[in-house]
């Protein structure tokens, strides 16, 4: 009984793995081999310098870097200012602000694409980076996740502070956020891969080479005119889930833990 | 108020004035501008009432699309959530080689939903796709997996289903590792089967992990169309268009921005809807301590 429970889990596992093995297989392989898997097919790194040379993913790499920087820095500033907040102050006004915050767990801004690409042509940043990331700054998850984390830690260590004449921010930066680590990188893990990753609303909102990020570079790049070269097309794709895919791989332990902390609440 | 209560509203501020600008705001504009026809050049737009709605009534693919979320959305989401449980009990265990099940089972979530849509495009490609050489192999007919409108919703939720009982596997996972071992311990020693502790004392308590992954997988069904967008852009003949993708062509191909926003105001009635659902069940079934 438990070996065939072990056999079926390894062949979902191999399952689950498959089309990520047959990308890379067509991505390293000369076009006569990506569909044909002759163990002495010749290894080949042409489809990527191919696809280098094609499209400028040079400049989508810088793009996706300096708006998954953006994005996260802001974040975690603003958030962590409101969530101390919502953890630690009595206010007039605080329950229904706090549930209008979590309104946007629920209505993400993917959801509100018309209306947001009417505020950015007003606001006259269509097609830049800081007009990806707006919608996304102000993240209710990361302000629902730092006010749980901020509220277990002990009001003494906050009181002693003060006590020492601290100010509210001097014991936001020394006391909650060094204890808010764990929580910290969580978001952090979370926030760049769902950046790295977007794509619908910076489809949208971008239209030339120095804004798009690297998800809407591999579209324009694979649905051009590249009279589908499946082997080109395989090793773009490869390259921009490289960096997330080699950060995974290597802090597999960190994602993971990440992923699961970020999800408890 | 006193001053620890504005020192309170200062810190909310800057977070406070972007969900207002990219939350709040849009939703009551996305409202008022159901109500009114499409700008056009500088001319004032003019009141149109419930015409955009009507327009709606009257569209059938957004009928189409409706009916195809459901169906997507009913596809997916227990065949996912059924695997997760499946997954996370596996990787929970002493299994051998659980460390690779982990990451074989999460690999999909990291990757980048278009990048995933590219590597399955050829997947189903005809002739040249794997599944085209593995079906031949048995010596079945080539089909067009994609190109017919009775098989390209299905792809599509495998593909869904691929990318997303991975992820919430880690939510059972973290689940399963809170239960105290006490509890398996008690029910062996009670000579409780496996399938009989399952079924009684983990399911039960995984309760609270299922409503919160079902309302994360209901929003996805209804967020994320990166896939739709890259491997049939709806088609053939609207089989595959979602709410969000007719949403994306009605305002961004045909820039037909009022019906748009009355389009988007059934998106977010559904998920509206949703929360309410959640908001209730939170209060009852679920609670177990």
């Amino acid at each position: 009984m438990r070996r065939i429970e072990t056999a079926a889990a390894w062949l979902l596992g191999i399952l689950w793995i498959l089309p990520l093995l047959y990308a890379f297989w067509t991505a390293f392989h000369p076009p006569e081999y990506s569909t044909r898997f002759a163990l002495a097919a010749p290894l080949t790194l042409e489809n990527f310098r191919r696809a280098w040379e094609a499209a400028p993913f040079a400049r989508y790499f810088l793009n996706s870097f300096m708006l998954v920087t953006m994005v996260l820095v802001v974040q975690l500033v603003l958030c962590t200012l409101a969530a101390y907040a919502f953890a630690r102050f009595d206010f007039p006004g605080k329950e229904p602000a706090f549930l209008l915050v979590l309104v946007q767990l629920m209505i993400m801004p993917e959801v509100l694409i018309v209306e947001n690409y009417r505020t950015m042509s007003r606001l006259g940043i269509l097609d830049s980076i800081p007009a990806i990331g707006l919608p996304y700054m102000a993240s209710a998850f990361a302000i629902f996740l730092l006010r749980q984390t901020f509220k277990t830690i002990p009001r003494e260590l906050d009181e002693a502070a003060r006590v020492e004449g601290a100010g509210a921010l001097t014991v936001l930066w020394r006391v909650y956020v060094p204890l808010a680590r764990p929580s910290y990188l969580a978001f952090g893990l979370v926030s760049v891969s769902y950046h790295w990753n977007n794509f619908l609303w910076p489809l949208i909102v971008t239209n030339s080479v120095t804004s798009r990020p690297v998800t809407v570079g591999l579209q324009v790049f694979s649905s051009g005119d590249q009279g589908i070269d499946w082997s080109v097309i395989t090793a773009a794709t490869v390259m921009t889930s490289a960096p997330l895919l080699a950060a995974f791989l290597l802090f597999q332990r960190q994602f993971v833990q990440s992923f699961m902390r970020a999800g408890i609440r | 108020m006193s001053r620890s209560a504005v020192h309170a509203w200062l810190l909310v501020l800057p977070a406070a004035a972007l969900l207002a600008l990219f939350t709040h705001w849009p939703v009551l504009g996305t409202l008022w501008d159901s109500f009114h026809a499409t700008p056009k050049g500088n001319r004032p737009v003019p009141w149109v009432g419930l015409d955009n709605y009507q327009v709606m009534v009257a569209d059938e693919v957004f009928w189409r699309s409706l009916v195809n979320n459901l169906w997507y959305a009913l596809g997916t989401i227990p065949v996912s959530i059924a695997l997760a449980i499946v997954m996370a009990l596996w990787v929970n265990s002493a299994m051998h080689g659980r460390t690779w099940l982990r990451m074989a089972f999460f690999t999909p979530t990291i990757l980048p939903m278009i990048a995933v849509a590219n590597i399955w495009l050829f997947f189903f490609t005809p002739q040249y796709g794997l599944l085209e050489q593995f079906t031949s192999l048995f010596g079945l007919a080539s089909r067009n997996w994609l190109g017919s409108p009775e098989t390209a919703l299905g792809c599509m939720i495998v593909v869904a289903v691929w990318k997303e009982a991975g992820f919430f596997m880690i939510f059972y996972l973290a689940a399963l590792q809170s239960i105290p071992p006490s509890l398996a311990e008690a029910a062996a020693i009670e000579g409780a089967s496996r399938g009989y502790y399952f079924r009684r004392v983990v399911f039960p308590l995984l309760m609270p992990t299922t409503l919160f992954v079902l309302v994360n997988a209901i929003i996805n069904s209804f967020r994320l169309v990166d896939h739709i967008v890259v491997m049939t852009k709806g088609g053939p003949n609207n089989a595959t268009s979602l709410l969000l993708f007719h949403i994306y062509q009605v305002g961004f191909s045909f820039w037909d921005t009022g019906y748009a926003a009355a389009l988007t105001m059934v998106l977010l009635a559904i998920l509206a809807a949703t929360a309410i659902v959640q908001f209730v069940f939170l209060d009852k079934r679920v609670h177990y301590q």
